[in-house]
């Protein structure tokens, strides 16, 4: 089945080693994500694009316990089957906090400060049978141990 | 402290469910009951600022109320629709160019957790799709850091709820007038961790209208008018932590409520210590304790030993939310702002019955916020 991001110009791949692209302010180096045109920091109007880091630290978190309303909502919904998710803000490089998606859902086991990495995460296959993917966030140990197997 | 705007009439629909009823219909009854309040003439109203969110254009009500040409201004402004639609109306009469207007809010939700139009805030469709755009998110993640640096435990964010029951049950304007108790708070189902179900108020229905006029007129409709000492609203600075961010700074900095705050004060001429009564935004029970500390009340965790001593309680030191909040009543956007002030002046004036601030408060406290990260503050006094 064919993968293609949830949009273009989130991260890179989605093939290999995926990373987030920002925008850098030109002028106070400011980081923004997704991204944008202007800074929100300094107002300048020039920025650039950079891939950030693909390791961060959690800085909060919740559990999204049930389903969203779709849409806009795009994966399953559905009471029977529906499967929480884990959702926090995590710290970049000192540049920013990027919002998203946890694979881990248990509050026994989301910690701030905790490690984490990204990956892509399937949300639902669309009309042209495509595998449609978002990026999202899963402790360091848990994709080692992926790897290493 | 000037006296330039004063509060002569409230009217209010009740806040809840009304299936068959448009949301107009419900701004149009708070309309009808804030002319009875001032003994005034729809004829007499010379301006009007009204909004809604899901429920319609104001301006569209003058054709049940009477078609009598007043100049007549929607507002749409998010969360702080109504608190916008209020300092519009302040100004009007501040200015000099109108002596009466009419400030009116309404709205109608569908059910369950608020759909956000992403468009409408600044949004691209991967977030919705990708299942971050929901405002509970949010406040999960705000109150979660929170507990985390300031120490407050989850037995706090429970008795939050379990009071603003206690004083929905004693409104007969409240939406949910059933007693909570702290371990059915607690043991509801969990929907954004670290708040249960009962821990969040819901999308709701209602309006609430307020007729205002210069205060040297005040007399002429009331025996016991308010006076509108501040009405501010802030949008959001850089390094605040906002509902619907797909990123954030790694500094913080002072979010919209702290400079609607601050500017309220000075605005008044008053201080945090001269506030007998204060409505706060309580979308859910973590906003109440965040809100408490960042409109100045007090400092970041002394919240945990304030509420166990009862200090928010109406019989308390600082009552909070004495009309059950958004917790009790439910949250149409678009009066919620306004049905702070309602329950202000209710309390100004004595007549708020069971649940009536006793030592004659004097100055009162209202504080909205919402997407996208707006404050809006008022401060009342008689």
């Amino acid at each position: 089945m064919q993968t293609i991001p949830v949009a273009q110009g989130l991260f890179t791949g989605p093939s290999g080693a995926p990373q987030l692209l920002a925008s850098r302010c030109t002028a106070c180096a400011n980081h923004m994500f997704p991204l944008q045109a202007g800074c929100s920091k300094c107002g300048g109007a020039s920025t650039t694009t950079v891939e950030l880091g693909r390791r961060g630290t959690l800085w909060t978190w919740t559990v999204q316990s049930y389903p969203p309303k779709a849409p806009p909502y795009a994966g399953n919904v559905d009471p029977a089957t529906f499967e929480p998710y884990g959702v926090g803000y995590i710290e970049i490089d000192g540049k920013l906090l990027v919002e998203s998606r946890l694979t881990i859902a248990d509050p026994d086991f989301l910690d701030i400060g905790m490690e984490l990495e990204l990956v892509l995460e399937p949300l639902y296959v669309n009309e042209n049978g495509e595998q449609v993917v978002t990026f999202a966030f899963a402790p360091v140990s848990a994709t080692e141990k992926l790897s290493q197997s | 402290m000037s006296d330039d705007v004063a509060i002569v009439g409230i009217g209010m629909h009740e806040f809840g469910r009304h299936d068959g009823v448009e949301g107009i219909d419900q701004g149009v009854v708070a309309v009808r009951r804030a002319l009875t309040d001032a003994s005034i003439q729809w004829e007499d109203i010379q301006f009007a600022f009204g909004g809604s969110q899901a429920a319609g254009a104001a301006d569209t009500m003058v054709s049940k109320l009477g078609l009598t040409g007043l100049q007549f201004i929607n507002v749409s402004n998010g969360c702080a629709t109504g608190g916008s639609a209020l300092f519009s109306a302040y100004n009007s009469i501040k200015s000099g160019m109108f002596d009466v207007g009419i400030a009116i809010g309404f709205d109608k939700h569908e059910r369950g957790a608020f759909r956000v139009d992403l468009k409408e805030n600044g949004l691209e469709d991967w977030y919705g799709e990708s299942g971050l755009a929901l405002t509970t998110q949010f406040f999960g993640m705000k109150i979660n850091r929170y507990m985390h640096d300031y120490g407050i435990s989850h037995a706090t964010l429970a008795s939050v709820a379990n009071k603003a029951s206690r004083n929905g049950a004693m409104n007969p304007m409240a939406w949910r007038r059933n007693e909570l108790s702290v371990e059915e708070v607690r043991s509801s189902r969990m929907l954004s961790y670290p708040l249960t179900q009962y821990m969040f108020c819901s999308p709701a229905e209602g309006a609430v209208a307020l007729v205002l006029c210069r205060a040297d007129r005040a007399r002429e409709f009331t025996n016991s008018p308010v006076y509108l000492k501040a009405a501010v609203v802030r949008s959001r600075r850089f390094g605040s932590f906002e509902v619907m961010a797909p990123h954030l700074a790694t500094e913080r900095g002072d979010g919209p409520t702290i400079d609607a705050s601050k500017a309220a004060f000075e605005m008044a001429g008053v201080g945090p210590d001269d506030i007998d009564v204060a409505q706060l935004q309580d979308t859910e029970v973590g906003a109440e304790i965040m809100h408490m500390a960042e409109n100045g009340f007090c400092e970041h965790g002394e919240q945990e030993e304030m509420i166990a001593r009862g200090d928010t309680e109406i019989g308390g030191r600082f009552p909070v939310n004495t009309d059950g909040g958004c917790l009790a009543n439910g949250e149409p956007v678009g009066a919620s702002g306004l049905r702070q002030v309602y329950e202000n002046v209710v309390q100004l004036r004595g007549n708020a019955g069971p649940r009536q601030v006793q030592g004659n408060p004097r100055v009162a406290y209202t504080h909205v916020y919402g997407s996208p990260g707006i404050s809006g503050v008022t401060i009342l006094s008689r």
